[in-house]
């Protein structure tokens, strides 16, 4: 299989003796849509930071498309594109001198760097801001910004670290659109997010990072299969004073009007709905309770994404 | 990337970095003129007249190639210690620290930046100059050299603050306690003849003093040291602070974690 990203016992110790990273091993296909996730330092950034090389690791080997960072890292760069989880462009620049500046630092000539910052500002939307001043533009804008930059040289292995953090729903759902276009077409993506939903609805693959080990590295598919139970919020259309003992294994009332039900993953739907039809039970409305990611992420890292250690 | 590649990131960096300096000309280009002739109008025009001659020479003419190079020194320089230290502040650096561009070249980009902010700066500061004095050009070429060598040096200094500052009163504590001490005490508005022999020997000390005189040199055909022992110590500095640049950025100083 070819690799876009391969590391080999990544380890960083920062000057301060933070442990943040021990002997991470990463192997990305080509063409991956990649999630890498876990709680708030736990070294999601630290790894991103020594892929495009803002932090120095320590110890072990990374290889981009092939190419060891110590042998040639300015040509593994060349691979790379990076949107950061902070905004970290000239606030007194326009879009377009900061995407077309962006294109000289990969040696893409003036013209073909015009041409490719239209492409990707039309393509995200920017190109009717594009001489406004970056500062000014709102949260969602900026973000799309970031994007446009680090695709204007067309890497082949994007790097996003929270690209949806603080924009509305609206945007972000476009900006799915766009990272999913972007990806079928062949880019590389390596996504961190605390919106699990969104690493569900868009990776194939997922890494779990925590307290700088990798405690899972699989498919989508085969993780979400770990998930033996789920639990569903019913809303009653008649009060209960307690629950009917058919169902109280598997049954919690959180209110008189509401029940949680933890349903089997070889259990069914139907023989739910039965036994609450049986114990003449009315269900107005039915919810998951938690994203399925989500209940994983907790069961392996023991706490829920976003939050501190 | 191979040499076009590198070529055009570095062309890219310094339109960048003109293009700033550019945008707030109002503090960049005017300031300096102004201060530049208050300097001319108060010492010039008013005590000047009462000193009389500074080495054979009326005080404005031996003046103006002092006021020069002092703005030129402080325009390189601040220019590059604003850039760089805003860059890092503002996390704008990363751009270019994610990018293939190699370090020599960001080096050598926010160099020239520095310099042609320092020469814009120094010819306009002549064009202020020629209200006050007739200036003569004793040398073009060594005039030409000293300012694009002082301009080099300085930026170099410029480039060193920002890379160890950690705040913004890091980057103004070196021009008020360092530079502006040296290069009032640099024979700007002085001949060092003037001064008793233990501070002549003082003086000696100051790199400044190598540059001013050479530059005055280039004008008016004197100079308090030898012109060649001034070449030296500026090319002498450069080569260090270039070298110790060089290092400090390949080993990320200040930079990344």
């Amino acid at each position: 299989m070819d690799y876009a990203l391969r590391t080999h016992q990544l380890s960083k110790t920062y000057a301060n003796g933070v442990i943040a990273l021990k002997g991470v091993d990463l192997a990305i296909a080509q063409g991956d849509f990649y999630a890498l996730l876990g709680p708030n330092g736990a070294g999601k950034s630290t790894v991103i930071g020594i892929l495009c090389s803002l932090v120095n690791k320590t110890a072990g080997n990374v290889e981009i498309f092939g190419v060891d960072i110590d042998r040639d890292f300015a040509r593994a760069k060349s691979f790379l594109g990076v949107v950061p989880q902070e905004f970290n462009f000239n606030i007194f620049e326009t879009p377009l001198q900061i995407v077309r500046n962006q294109a000289g630092y990969y040696g893409i000539d003036r013209q073909t760097a015009l041409t490719q910052a239209e492409k990707y500002l039309k393509l995200l939307g920017l190109w009717d801001k594009r001489a406004e001043r970056a500062g000014e533009l709102s949260g969602g804008f900026k973000r799309r910004l970031m994007i446009a930059r680090a695709l204007v040289h067309e890497p082949r292995l994007l790097i996003l670290d929270e690209p949806t953090a603080g924009v509305d729903i609206e945007i972000r759902r476009s900006m799915w659109d766009f990272l999913r276009q972007i990806n079928s077409a062949g880019t590389t993506i390596i996504l961190t997010t605390h919106y699990l939903e969104e690493a569900e609805s868009l990776c194939r693959n997922i890494g779990i990072i925590n307290q700088g080990t990798l405690v899972e590295n699989t498919s989508m598919r085969t993780l979400l299969r770990q998930l033996n139970v789920e639990t569903f919020v019913l809303d009653l259309e008649q009060p209960l004073t307690v629950v009917p003992a058919s169902l109280a294994h598997n049954t919690h009332m959180v209110d008189p009007t509401t029940l949680e039900i933890a349903v089997d993953r070889d259990d069914n739907l139907n023989h739910v709905y039965a036994m609450l039809s049986a114990a003449d039970i009315k269900v107005r409305s039915m919810r998951n309770k938690a994203n399925r990611l989500e209940q994983l992420f907790i069961n392996l890292v023991g706490q829920a994404p976003g939050s501190s250690k | 990337m191979n040499p076009l590649q590198q070529l055009i990131a570095f062309v890219t960096i310094v339109t960048k970095e003109i293009t700033r300096f550019l945008r707030i000309w109002q503090q960049t280009l005017v300031p300096p003129a102004i201060s530049t002739l208050l300097y001319f109008v108060i010492f010039g025009s008013l005590i000047g007249k009462r000193i009389g001659q500074m080495d054979g020479f009326d005080y404005m003419d031996f003046l103006v190639p002092g006021l020069i190079l002092m703005s030129v020194i402080n325009a390189s320089y601040q220019n590059v210690v604003g850039s760089f230290f805003g860059a890092k502040w503002g996390k704008s650096i990363e751009e270019l620290l994610v990018s293939p561009t190699p370090i020599v070249i960001i080096l050598l980009a926010y160099i020239t930046g520095g310099v042609a902010r320092g020469a814009l700066v120094g010819l306009i500061v002549t064009g202020v100059s020629l209200f006050f004095s007739d200036l003569q050009i004793h040398s073009l070429a060594v005039l030409f050299s000293i300012v694009m060598l002082t301009a080099i040096l300085f930026s170099l200094c410029g480039l060193m603050n920002a890379i160890f500052a950690k705040t913004f009163d890091d980057v103004s504590i070196i021009p008020t306690f360092v530079l502006l001490p040296l290069t009032y005490l640099g024979g700007v508005f002085y001949s060092i003849h003037l001064l008793p022999d233990f501070w002549q020997q003082v003086s000696m000390a100051n790199p400044i003093l190598y540059m001013v005189n050479a530059f005055r040199f280039g004008f008016l055909g004197i100079s308090d040291v030898s012109l060649f022992v001034s070449y030296g110590m500026i090319l002498f500095f450069i080569t260090c602070l270039f070298i110790a640049s060089l290092y400090l950025l390949a080993r990320s100083r200040g930079l990344r974690a």
